[in-house]
Formats: structure tokens, C-alpha cells, sequence
């Protein structure tokens, strides 16, 4: 399986997210540029977290104008996988590919710990090596992280099952403890945890494992 | 329109005495150029000879540090030191302060001290893998304290974490001698190979010099000077000397610069830092021993009709000055031009000497690059002891009221801002970014792993400013050595130190005795623990309406870990774990966290310290660890036995019961300070493997208890002293700061 990792100017958990695909799984990955003009040849596509374009103006608003997220749009249309991590969900956000906004933390401040997130779905691509209300260590690192939708979306999200994580201990005032949520076709997922920060025992967690490997695995299921 | 003065008028008018050169210094130049300079010429004189670039005060005392070691492959006088870890590879860092401008807009202050030392590391050829800082305010009650506080925090936050850089450790201290200077130190470590090693150096004549990175602006002109004097009420008025940070644009400087270093086509570089175009460009030509012309008018800028002597003398921030070989300009461009940044010939090194300066076909400036660069004066200052040292060697002890209640004496330490949990801080910083992090703010040292090795790298920084007031040589040492011991207890050898110096007016005899004493113990320590000094950063004039800081010199410090299942933590780790404790205690309450609380003074004589039975505890220490003996091992400092043991069971999520017997009254038991001891925990059968290694090796070990559940309980001498919920001592240590922060 081929990985595209997306590099906006100002990304920097790129590095990161390349090393969880290639130690965790083992798989083909490759940093793509911001500015390259097709995804064709990648069978996932992870959009890491950081400050694309430093964050300027709202996070995530200045990228979803990159190049590339034309064909970030074409490749969920076609039903691809593809995962926005911490600054990768507020564009996908921004991209309209996900629904709701970004609010800064309730507390106004950067947060950095160790959360407990509980799995609230555990029927999708990225999820279905997780048991259903599991709770899973995974760290977070954000300033704006705090999820809002309008009662309607919260609505259709609740109704399509589209809330895959919560926090346990809500850190930054997300509506209904929000940490991630997929979209209707069930193919983009956004979350503002960081998955490839929890893939080892040495860095505390291995928790975030599963997921890169519940993408693999439906991957092969879909070419047997 | 403004007119700049002629250089008569320079001279008629003492002009120079505005830009910080003395008459003295104005002489010297006179006699080193030959003539008067022009505005431009003195205003490269008054930035390159100010204490922050030029060293003249310290130089004399910072060439007795140790700095040669078989490890070390970068001293001090580039941008940051350099130390090998074997396989090819090598460690580059250092610390450097930005306490004035923190102190006058904390924000941006502190986060451009942020990015100056990340492009000190990346510019030598490194990739920036962590980052530390060490912070001192005044007490955390005050209102400006508070604003001061909460504005450094979030502006090393803003650049570290956006930089993709993680920052794991550090220190915070709120003490009335930082009150109206706080103290904000940053350090940068880097991982690089060693053929990757670059150097500032302007070589091969004719070869283009190339401005890149962000464009010049009018911000920070004379931050190098405005550093090298005090604090003052007027000093508000100098804000225009604090530099505007872009983490972003440093973010992409940091790519690009890495890219280009990659093709192997650059011959120099070095960041623009203090004293920005100037510094830079003219030690790089006086370390390459040739002569730089410059033609600003090719200097990318964003503000209009710039003079010569804005742009030279400008900090705007995150920009290069990079030499390449000649014909490669358009390689370098090409690199730049992709990630966005600005890339510029601005001039060509020669083969005479000077330093030439060309503004629109004229030139504007022309000195020797020696005069500008080695020819600063160098004063020897006059040093005298302070009558309050005479008077502290006189104390012996200290009186303790009566003291009913320890345990409650024990809360209120735990809870005091010095010790209570810095989660406060650290969660602001993204410490996890690069998932490299084994060690995690809030143990003794944090640990980095280096990917594709077994290698990992442990870090601190430490510097107890009241030891120091009290005794400068001792606390001095006492600097090094708790670094040290933070280091070995990570499970990792010391590697070497980078050194902040923060003092007073070195004018005053008195600080300059602190800071030559200071030095002499840093020196001792640094000889005995094989530990050379290989950088460092000097800040003098930390005073606030004349009344001096505590003299606070900051030790940085890298240790080695060989293999990652050596990395230890203070965290007590399972129940019924054994107790150890390593080294001895004396009655030395002086200088201490409980002196400060229950007495409310700090004066007397810091702890003692023997540099050889240092040694032989952390020798101990490591060799117990590395046999596999060791779950948890924690240095006492600040606080005593008592916090060292509360610290492991707070992070431990456990309890401890001590039971023992002694000579000492029992708060000097619980809140010595003594130094060179620490805290080890093993399980039960590892015990008298534990106690044969330290036997043979000379250090006292002693078990006092052990690891237990939910509550921390202290029998010396058959009375309950210390009996507490840990859930409650938890609650105290953690909200103490948050607390104070949010006024609840």
C-alpha cells in the first residue's frame, strides 16, 4: 500500500506521520509536496498536523487554497482514505471535506498531554481493529482544538454515526467532548489527537497503532 | 527629514555616548581606523564592541573554563558547541539569554530568544532536535509577575511549537531578586553527522555572500547595546530594541537552510543574530582571516528608505548570511525561491582586510574587519567581596522556630511555586512533536531517542540562584553538579555544558567577584566532572533601578545514554520497591526552601560540596543502572529528602513509608539540602547488588524505607513526622501554580 504524506509549507508533524507508516506498518510512504498536481498513484492519503502557512488568519484557511487539496477533493470523491491529524483536520475543515470549525481551546491556551480517548465507533476504515467504547491513550497538541457545529450538523453526525472519538476528559471545550469525526462516506477522517505520536512503548503509548493497521487491513480485504 | 550627525559632530557632540561606546572606546577607534568614524562606522563599533558581542568585560574570566574534552569537536566562539556521541555522529548546542527584551515585551522577547538559538544550532549543519529553557521571575503574587510570566510562557510556546521542535525541560524559579529582571535563558540542541558540520566562515576570495531568509526591517536596531545595559524606568521607551518574531518564516528558514546545506555547495554560515548584517558578516570574514565588501542595496527589506546604518544595524529576525562557491548562486536561489524566502547576493569576501561597506555606488563604511571584530578593548575589572558574603560565612546555623506540625510545613513546600508541579508550563509546550521524546518534562532530565540507534540523549538545565548569592564559588559548583546528577539519574554519562551567565553590572566590583567566583566554581566542577564548558552566553547588567539579580549562571547540560533501556525515571515504578538512599545528609537548611518559607530569609552558607564524592555518587549512580539494579532514581535538591520523595510518588502514582533513625534534628532530616545524594528505588532481590556497587566505590547507601500505596508516611526516630494522603499532596503540588495563575 502507497501513503502520500501532504507537506504544506509549515507542516511539521510530517516527519512524524512518514515514520508511523514506515515502522508501524512497513508500507510504502512519501512526502508530497504542497505543490504537486496529483495524488493518482497513492492508495491513502494523511494530511499531518502543524501550522500550515503559520496558521494565518484561522487554522488550516490559507492551505485549503494549496494545489494539492484539489486532489486531496478528487481522491475522497473516488472513496480513498484519507486521515487529517491536529492541523490535517482543521483543513479538511476548512476544505469543507469534514463539517463543523475550529475554536481556539476554551482556556485559550496551547495544550500538550496524554488523553484518554474513547473509540465511539469502531465500524470504519480506521477503526476496526479498536473495540467499540474503548478507551485508548493518545497524546493531543493544539491551541485550537475545540470543535463546534451548528445543532443540525451535531444532528446528522449523531444520526450517520459519524463521531468516532471523544475525549474522555474533555481539555479544550469541544462540543459533546468531540476528538474526531468522519464524513458520511465514511472515507476522511479528521481528529485532533495524534495517532503517530502513540505507536511506540518507549514514547508511552502504543495506542495509536491500530489505526494505521485497521487502514492496511481494509486496504487488503478490498483486493482479496 | 531626519539628518545623521556628520563624523565631527560625532565627535563635537559625544554622539557615540548614545550608541554605547565610551570616550575611551571612541580614542581607540580614532586610533585603529585612522580617522573619525562616520555615523554608519560608529554604529558597527558601538553594536560589535558592546559586552553581548564583544565579551570585553567576561572574556578575561570565560578563558579559564575548561573547554577542551576528546569529545568535543566545536568549542565556544561559533554558533553553538559540538560534541561527538560515536557512529558519526555529534550533539551541537547551547543556551543563550533574552532577558531585557523579555522584561520590556515579554511575548515577543522571549520568542525571538527562542529563535535566535534554533538558527545557532541549525546554522552549524544541524537538524534542531529539542529545546529547554530556564526561567526566573519574581514572586508569582505580583500582577506584573504574573503578566511577565504568563507572556514568556506563551511566547516560547508559539515558536517552539510551531517550529515542530519539541521542548522538554527546563526550569521556573520566582524569587524577589528577579522582580523587576527576569531571566529568560533558552537552549537548542541539534543532532547532526559530522561531516554535516558547517562553520561561520567567509572563505575563498571572491566567493558571492548571500543574504536569505525573511527581509530587514527597522525592528531591534540596537538590541545588542540595548542588552548590554540596565534595566530602568526609561527602559520602556526601548521597546523598538525588541525583535518581532515569525516562527513560520524561521520554520521555513530551517527547511530551506538544511536543503541547501545538503548540496554541498556552501563555504560558510552563520545566523543573524545580535547585532544582525554586522555581526555576522564581520566575524565571518575575521574567522576566515579575508575582507567582505557588502552592497545593501541588493538587502531584501519590507520598510522604505532604509539608511545603511538601519539596515547593518537591524535584528530583524530569521535571516542567514550563507557564502557559497562561486557560480552556485542560482542553486541557492532555487532552494529558497521554493519554500518562499528571500535569497540575495549581497556581496563578495576579498582578499584585504576590510570590512567595506557600499550603499548606491558610494561607499559608506570602510574598516579593518580586525579593528570591528578582535580589536574590541578588553577590560579587566576591578572585583571586590561583598560585605554581605563576610557577613553570611559568619552564620553557622540557622534557628529553627518550634515547629509543631511538619506535615503541614510539608504541604506548604509542596505547594510553594519553587517546587509545586510546573504542568502548568509544560503543557503549553508541544514536548511530544518528532516523537522522539522517552522522558517527558518533570523528571530530572528529560531523554530524546535518536531514531536508528539505541542511543538516546538526556538534558537539563539547572542553576540555583540563591546558592549562588550566598556562596558563588560553591553554588557555582553546585551548578554543574546537580546538572550532573540530573543527567546520571536519566541513566545517561554527561557529555558537556553550555553556560548562561547572568549577573549584575560587571562595572560593580562586587558582581564582578560573584561572577569571577561563580566562574571558578563552575570551572572546578567542570574539570573534576569531565564536563567542558563548549559555549555559552554572557548577560551582564541584570538590574532593575540598581539593585542587581542574584547572580544566576544557567548549566546547560547533554549526557549520553548508550542504550534506551537505560533510561530512568524519578517515578517510583511498583510496590515494596526498596528505598535507597545514596549519599550523606548534613544540617544544611541554609540557602534552602525551607529557610525561605519558615523563616522568610535567605542568608548563611549554601550546602557543601565535595566534587570527588559528587563523583563517586553519580559513578554509583550509573553503574547501578546500567547493571539493571535501578526502577527509579531521583536527585535531592530543592527541598530536601521530603520533596525528592514526594516528587517520585506523585509522579508514580504510588506512596512511600521511611522509617529511620539518625543524629540530624529532624527537619534538617527532611529538608537538607545537602548535596550529592539521590534517591534510588530497586526491587528487594537487586538490593545488595546495589549496596556492593556503592560499597566498592565509596559512597554511603542507605535503605530508608519502602514503596507503598496512597499514602506517604515518615518515622525518624520513632515519631510520625511525615503522615499524608497522597491524593492530597498531589492536590497541593498540582494546583498550586494554576492557582495563583487564575487567582482561585
Amino acid at each position: 500500500m502507497k501513503y502520500a504524506v501532504i507537506v504544506f509549507p509549515g507542516s511539521n508533524c510530517d516527519i512524524d506521520m512518514y515514520h508511523a507508516i514506515e515502522d508501524v506498518l512497513g508500507e510504502t510512504v512519501e512526502y508530497i509536496w504542497h505543490e504537486t498536481t496529483s495524488l493518482d498513484e497513492y492508495d491513502a492519503i494523511l494530511l499531518p498536523g502543524g501550522f500550515s502557512y503559520g496558521d494565518y488568519l484561522r487554522s488550516g484557511a490559507i492551505a485549503r487554497f494549496a494545489p494539492i487539496m484539489k486532489e486531496v477533493e478528487k481522491a475522497a470523491e473516488i472513496g480513498k482514505p484519507i486521515l487529517g491529524v491536529c492541523n490535517g483536520f482543521q483543513v479538511l475543515l476548512e476544505a469543507g471535506l469534514l463539517p463543523g470549525a475550529m475554536k481556539k481551546n476554551d482556556q485559550l491556551q496551547f495544550i500538550c498531554a496524554t488523553e484518554t480517548i474513547i473509540v465511539e465507533n469502531n465500524q470504519t476504515i480506521f477503526t476496526s481493529e479498536y473495540t467499540l467504547g474503548e478507551e485508548i491513550a493518545i497524546p493531543i497538541a493544539h491551541g485550537e482544538g475545540n470543535y463546534y457545529c451548528d445543532p443540525e450538523t451535531l444532528e446528522q453526525l449523531k444520526k450517520n454515526n459519524q463521531i468516532v472519538f471523544r475525549y474522555k476528559n474533555n481539555p479544550n471545550g469541544s462540543l459533546e467532548d468531540i476528538a474526531g469525526i468522519i464524513n458520511k462516506q465514511g472515507n476522511v477522517l479528521g481528529m485532533m489527537p495524534h495517532p503517530e505520536r502513540a505507536v511506540s512503548a518507549i514514547l508511552g503509548s502504543e495506542d495509536g497503532k491500530r489505526l494505521f493497521q485497521s487502514i492496511l487491513k481494509h486496504w487488503r480485504e478490498q483486493r482479496v | 527629514m531626519y539628518r545623521e550627525p556628520t563624523a565631527e559632530e560625532i565627535y563635537t557632540e559625544k554622539v557615540y555616548k548614545e550608541l554605547g561606546l565610551s570616550d575611551q572606546e571612541y580614542q581607540r577607534v580614532i586610533q585603529l581606523i585612522g580617522r573619525k568614524p562616520n555615523y554608519t562606522e560608529a554604529g558597527l563599533f558601538s553594536v560589535m564592541w558592546s559586552e553581548h558581542c564583544s565579551y570585553k568585560t567576561s572574556k578575561p574570566v570565560l578563558k579559564r573554563f575548561p573547554t577542551k574534552g576528546e569529545r568535543v569537536l566545536q568549542g565556544p566562539g561559533e554558533g553553538a558547541g559540538i560534541v561527538d556521541i560515536g557512529d558519526q555522529q555529534a550533539v551541537v548546542f547551547k543556551i543563550e539569554s533574552h532577558n531585557h527584551p523579555s522584561a520590556i515585551e515579554p511575548y515577543q522577547g522571549a520568542a525571538t530568544g527562542v529563535g535566535g538559538i534554533i538558527r545557532d544550532v541549525f546554522s552549524m549543519g544541524a537538524r534542531p532536535i529539542a529545546l529547554l529553557n530556564s526561567l526566573r521571575f519574581g514572586p508569582l503574587e505580583d500582577k506584573r509577575v504574573k503578566y511577565l510570566f504568563k507572556n514568556v510562557v506563551a511566547g516560547i510556546a508559539n515558536y517552539g511549537n510551531s517550529m515542530g521542535i519539541p521542548t522538554v525541560g527546563g526550569e521556573v524559579v520566582f524569587e524577589e531578586a528577579y522582580q523587576g529582571n527576569p531571566l529568560v535563558n533558552a537552549m537548542c540542541v541539534g543532532l547532526l553527522e559530522h561531516h554535516q558540520i558547517k562553520k561561520g566562515l567567509a572563505s575563498g576570495i571572491g566567493n558571492p555572500v548571500m543574504y536569505v531568509g525573511s527581509s530587514t526591517g527597522r525592528d531591534g536596531i540596537h538590541g545588542a547595546t540595548f542588552a548590554s545595559v540596565e534595566l530602568s524606568e526609561d527602559s520602556e521607551s526601548k521597546k523598538s530594541s525588541v525583535q518581532v518574531g515569525d516562527p513560520f518564516l524561521e520554520k521555513l528558514l530551517l527547511e530551506a537552510t538544511l536543503e541547501l546545506l545538503e548540496l554541498d555547495i556552501v563555504e560558510g554560515i552563520q545566523d543573524m543574530g545580535a547585532a544582525g548584517l554586522t555581526s555576522s558578516s564581520s566575524e565571518m570574514a575575521s574567522k576566515a582571516g579575508n575582507g567582505i565588501e557588502l552592497d545593501l542595496s541588493a538587502v531584501p527589506r519590507r520598510e522604505a528608505n532604509m539608511t545603511p546604518y538601519e539596515i547593518m544595524l537591524s535584528e530583524s529576525q530569521e535571516r542567514m548570511l550563507v557564502v557559497v562557491k562561486k557560480g552556485k548562486e542560482a542553486e541557492v536561489k532555487r532552494v529558497f525561491d521554493k519554500w518562499g524566502l528571500f535569497s540575495a547576493v549581497i556581496g563578495k569576501v576579498t582578499d584585504d582586510g576590510l570590512y567595506r561597506i557600499i550603499d548606491q555606488g558610494k561607499i559608506v563604511a570602510e574598516v579593518p574587519v580586525n579593528a570591528l571584530v578582535d580589536e574590541a578593548p578588553v577590560y579587566q575589572m576591578p572585583a571586590k567581596e561583598p560585605e554581605y558574603y563576610r557577613r553570611f560565612q559568619q552564620i553557622e546555623n540557622i534557628e529553627i522556630p518550634d515547629l509543631p506540625d511538619l506535615n503541614q510545613v510539608f504541604i506548604a513546600l509542596l505547594s510553594s511555586p519553587n517546587i509545586a508541579s510546573k504542568e502548568w508550563v509544560y503543557r503549553q509546550y508541544d514536548h511530544m512533536v518528532r516523537t522522539s521524546t522517552a522522558v517527558a518534562p518533570g523528571s530530572d532530565a528529560a531523554v530524546i531517542t535518536i531514531r536508528g540507534t539505541k542511543k538516546a540523549l538526556a538534558m537539563t538545565t539547572d542553576g540555583n540562584g540563591r546558592y549562588i548569592y550566598l556562596d558563588p564559588k560553591v553554588g557555582g559548583a553546585i551548578a554543574v553538579a546537580e546538572a550532573a546528577r540530573n543527567i546520571v539519574c536519566s541513566g545517561a554519562e554527561p557529555l558537556a555544558i553550555t553556560d548562561g551567565i547572568n549577573f549584575g553590572n560587571p562595572e560593580k566590583p562586587e558582581i564582578f567577584w560573584q561572577f569571577e567566583q561563580a566562574a571558578a566554581g563552575i570551572s572546578e566542577a567542570c574539570d573534576i566532572l569531565n564536563t567542558p564548558v563548549i559555549g555559552g552566553n554572557v548577560s551582564f547588567y541584570n538590574e532593575n533601578n540598581g539593585k542587581a539579580i542574584y547572580p544566576t549562571p544557567i548549566i546547560g547540560m547533554v549526557g549520553l545514554i548508550s542504550d534506551t533501556n537505560h533510561i530512568t525515571t524519578q517515578a517510583f515504578k511498583e510496590e515494596d520497591d526498596v528505598i535507597l538512599l545514596l549519599g550523606d545528609t548534613y544540617d544544611e537548611l541554609m540557602g534552602s526552601e525551607f529557610q525561605k518559607l519558615v523563616i522568610e530569609k535567605v542568608e548563611g552558607k549554601p550546602p557543601k560540596i565535595d566534587l570527588e564524592q559528587e563523583k563517586k555518587v553519580q559513578q554509583a549512580t550509573l553503574t547501578a543502572i546500567r547493571n539493571g539494579l535501578v526502577q527509579s532514581a531521583h536527585d535531592i535538591s530543592e527541598g530536601g529528602l521530603a520533596i525528592a520523595l514526594a516528587e517520585s510518588i506523585i509522579s508514580g502514582k504510588l506512596g512511600a513509608n521511611i522509617n529511620l533513625t539518625g543524629e540530624l534534628s529532624k527537619e534538617a532530616f527532611l529538608f537538607s539540602e545537602s548535596q550529592s545524594r539521590v534517591l534510588l528505588t530497586s526491587r528487594s532481590k537487586d538490593v545488595e547488588k546495589v549496596k556492593k556497587i556503592t560499597q566498592e566505590i565509596g559512597v554511603s547507601c542507605q535503605v530508608i524505607g519502602k514503596v507503598s500505596q496512597n499514602e506517604f508516611i515518615v518515622e525518624y526516630n520513632g515519631e510520625i513526622t511525615i503522615k499524608t494522603d497522597v491524593e492530597q499532596m498531589k492536590k497541593a503540588w498540582k494546583e498550586a501554580i494554576p492557582c495563583l495563575m487564575e487567582s482561585c
